[in-house]
């Protein structure tokens, strides 16, 4: 973090860049916050470690609009969502500086928390340039520890790989930490009669409180102004107004972002009540890749999204029903 | 029979669920889909009375997220109009915390001072609460700093876990009537005062001992508006929020609701749901929106917990420390670092 934070300075101090976009220190080892950081002293309370899960390529859009350049840093899975914004218009290159960060995979409190460690104080272990496969954790309760992989986000266990997408610089080591199939999950609900699965995701849906959470954190989510948000959609923003509502404000956003989304996972990362909302998208993903070939959106900047191209070889509706 | 104390095994309380089921609607805390919320309860559920913090506050209970105020329909050419009809079933909601019950209050000094709610007054009128003491704070718990005794939870009916026993001690009516109803699961507890007695004082030590705790109210509540409201600080702390309803909505004493009509085949549903002030239309008129930034909606949230509130309210926060937005924040921001950033340096440059 050290040589990335001395970096970050230079950037500013030789006027490179106007801010940095990066993460600043919590009131724990466990809690920083993204945040924009407009001077070398800001920066002495910059942090980048375990903890920094939040994609920050959506924070762009806003820095687009301010004056001067803007340094992030972006993980190799952000850069996906970078790359798919600069597809979209929504983001700025020329007034973006990547520094593509190393990654070792990115911690989730609630995976710590399920093990049952509670009243957490501290938690060590958690540098991103360390080698250390075990958290140690102080707790009001005890000292107790864990291992760094049982404490990633579920994300993480499916990594995009170490490849920076899109970067102007590199700086750490990223480790690949996939350790399970992408698409196991998808294929046990494909496995299921339509009535269970339907049911699956009623039951899972049945916990959505309207926060908005997913879509808001959601880089493919970029709408100036969400149809969910108008007052003129019967459809509220805040209510499910009856069963069928909670599953709409979903299926209608997962429509929305199909091949676009990234699977960034931060739909699932920010969910408060644990819905695997990356199910939805993830289906998607796997039924372009069979329809159309396989497609990663994100993957660079230019390449059009099949779903927004046409040639005569596309597959028809007809097939995409029996299954082609 | 009040002021006595029952106990009642751990593994008899699938038992009492049963018989308290049986005569009312029964809300704990269950486990579903790796998250805890207060739900009614059905046999076989998995029920979680260790977690000291549901996801969600139990506010459901009394102010649920959405309700049908009334509903209007034309039929034969007529307009029809069928009031909702007020909660009639009495209910129980068992296993809330100090803090959820600090919370109920302040949602009384909205809903039950005069024009009164009647909605939520019937609803609080026939719920009984049972809380718990918490055996296991949490870190991001701070009830403490708002005056709030996780080891005595205001309530009908107060309990303690205790070794292999759950203690209950009825406060009120309510919870007197309530415990004799269940005579025949309980045994009365001579003598478990010192037991109590015993939690507490384990409670109280784990409590000191929370980073949060002992969090400084000092520079806030009534009369700080001028001070606080135009401060330059407010432009560094909103930043990375996501503008979702996250904090709003698992809090339990956020009371914000909207009213809106859901068109049904041949009339009109109106509904009054939570509304957050995190969102772009909250407290838009005809007339436009007094809050167009993103600033000023996270400043609103703040400015009512911890200044308008107690100004109209004798002092009293409406903050009671639960730290569920503080376990929930998508962007790790929350009140306590609000706080913390103002004490720092008073809020000015």
């Amino acid at each position: 973090m050290q040589e990335l934070k001395k970096r970050l300075c230079e950037l500013l101090s030789d006027g490179t860049v106007a801010r940095v976009l990066g993460w600043r220190r919590g009131e724990t080892s466990f809690d920083p916050e993204p945040a924009f950081f407009g001077s070398a002293e800001e920066l002495s309370d910059f942090v980048y470690d375990g903890f920094c899960g939040a994609n920050l390529s959506k924070m762009m859009i806003e820095a687009a609009r301010l004056e001067g350049k803007t340094a992030v840093c972006l993980k190799p899975c952000d850069t996906y969502s970078y790359n798919q914004l600069i597809k979209e218009h929504r983001v700025d290159r020329e007034k973006t500086y990547i520094i593509g960060v190393g990654c070792r995979g990115k911690l989730d409190i609630d995976k710590i928390r399920a093990l049952g460690i509670k009243g957490i104080l501290s938690i060590s272990g958690t540098e991103c340039d360390g080698d250390g496969d075990t958290l140690l954790i102080k707790t009001v309760y005890g000292d107790k520890s864990c291992k760094y992989a049982d404490a990633m986000l579920s994300r993480c266990h499916v990594c995009r790989g170490k490849e920076h997408k899109i970067y102007d610089e590199i700086i750490g080591e990223s480790r690949d930490t996939t350790d399970g199939d992408r698409f196991s999950e998808v294929e046990k609900l494909e496995a299921m009669a339509p009535r269970e699965r339907f049911e699956f995701f009623r039951r899972e849906l049945s916990r959505c409180i309207r926060c908005n959470a997913c879509r808001n954190v959601c880089p493919a989510c970029s709408c100036r102004k969400c149809v969910f948000d108008s007052n003129n959609f019967d459809s509220a923003q805040k209510a499910n107004v009856d069963p069928f509502e909670e599953k709409m404000f979903h299926i209608i956003r997962a429509f929305h972002v199909a091949g676009r989304c990234t699977d960034c996972g931060e739909c699932s990362r920010v969910c408060p009540e644990n819905i695997p909302l990356h199910l939805f998208n993830r289906k998607f993903i796997k039924d372009i890749n069979t329809f159309y070939g396989e497609y990663t959106a994100g993957e660079d900047a230019e390449a059009k999204c099949p779903l927004t191209d046409f040639d005569f070889g596309d597959a028809e509706p007809g097939d995409v029903t029996s299954g082609r | 029979m009040m002021g006595g104390i029952y106990g009642i095994s751990k593994d008899r309380l699938e038992k009492l669920f049963s018989a308290l089921a049986a005569e009312r609607e029964l809300y704990l805390p269950v486990m579903s889909g790796g998250k805890v919320n207060f739900s009614v309860w059905e046999e076989g559920e998995d029920v979680r009375l260790d977690v000291t913090k549901t996801a969600k506050s139990p506010k459901d209970a009394f102010f649920p997220q959405f309700e049908t105020l009334y509903t209007c329909r034309t039929e034969e050419g007529k307009l029809k109009i069928d009031p909702e009809e007020l909660c009639r079933r009495e209910f129980v909601v068992f296993g809330m915390r100090a803090c959820d019950a600090a919370g109920l209050r302040v949602l009384d000094r909205v809903f039950l001072s005069e024009p009164v709610d009647t909605f939520y007054a019937a609803r609080r009128e026939l719920g009984t609460i049972v809380s718990i003491a918490c055996g296991e704070p949490e870190e991001s718990c701070f009830c403490r700093a708002f005056g709030i005794d996780a080891a005595s939870p205001d309530a009908d009916v107060a309990a303690w876990f205790s070794g292999e026993r759950l203690l209950l001690k009825p406060q009120t009516e309510k919870g007197t009537r309530l415990i004799s109803s269940l005579s025949e699961y309980l045994t009365e507890a001579d003598g478990a005062e010192a037991a109590i007695e015993e939690e507490q004082a384990k409670i109280r030590a784990i409590t000191e001992k929370l980073p949060y705790s002992l969090l400084s109210l000092e520079g806030w509540g009534s009369g700080e508006t001028k001070r606080k409201f135009d401060s330059p600080l407010w432009e560094k702390l909103y930043r990375p929020c996501l503008a979702c309803g996250t904090c709003t909505f698992v809090c339990p004493t956020c009371q914000c609701y909207d009213i809106k009509d859901y068109k049904t085949k041949n009339g009109v549903q109106r509904y009054r749901c939570w509304d957050s002030c995190m969102y772009s239309d909250f407290t838009l008129m005809a007339g436009g929106n007094n809050r167009t930034t993103q600033l000023q909606r996270f400043r609103q949230r703040f400015m009512h917990k911890l200044v308008y509130f107690p100004e109209n309210n004798e002092g009293t926060f409406s903050c009671v420390g639960c730290g569920r937005c503080v376990d929930s924040c998508p962007s790790s921001l929350n009140i306590v670092k609000v706080i913390k950033a103002f004490s720092k340096d008073g809020g000015d440059e």
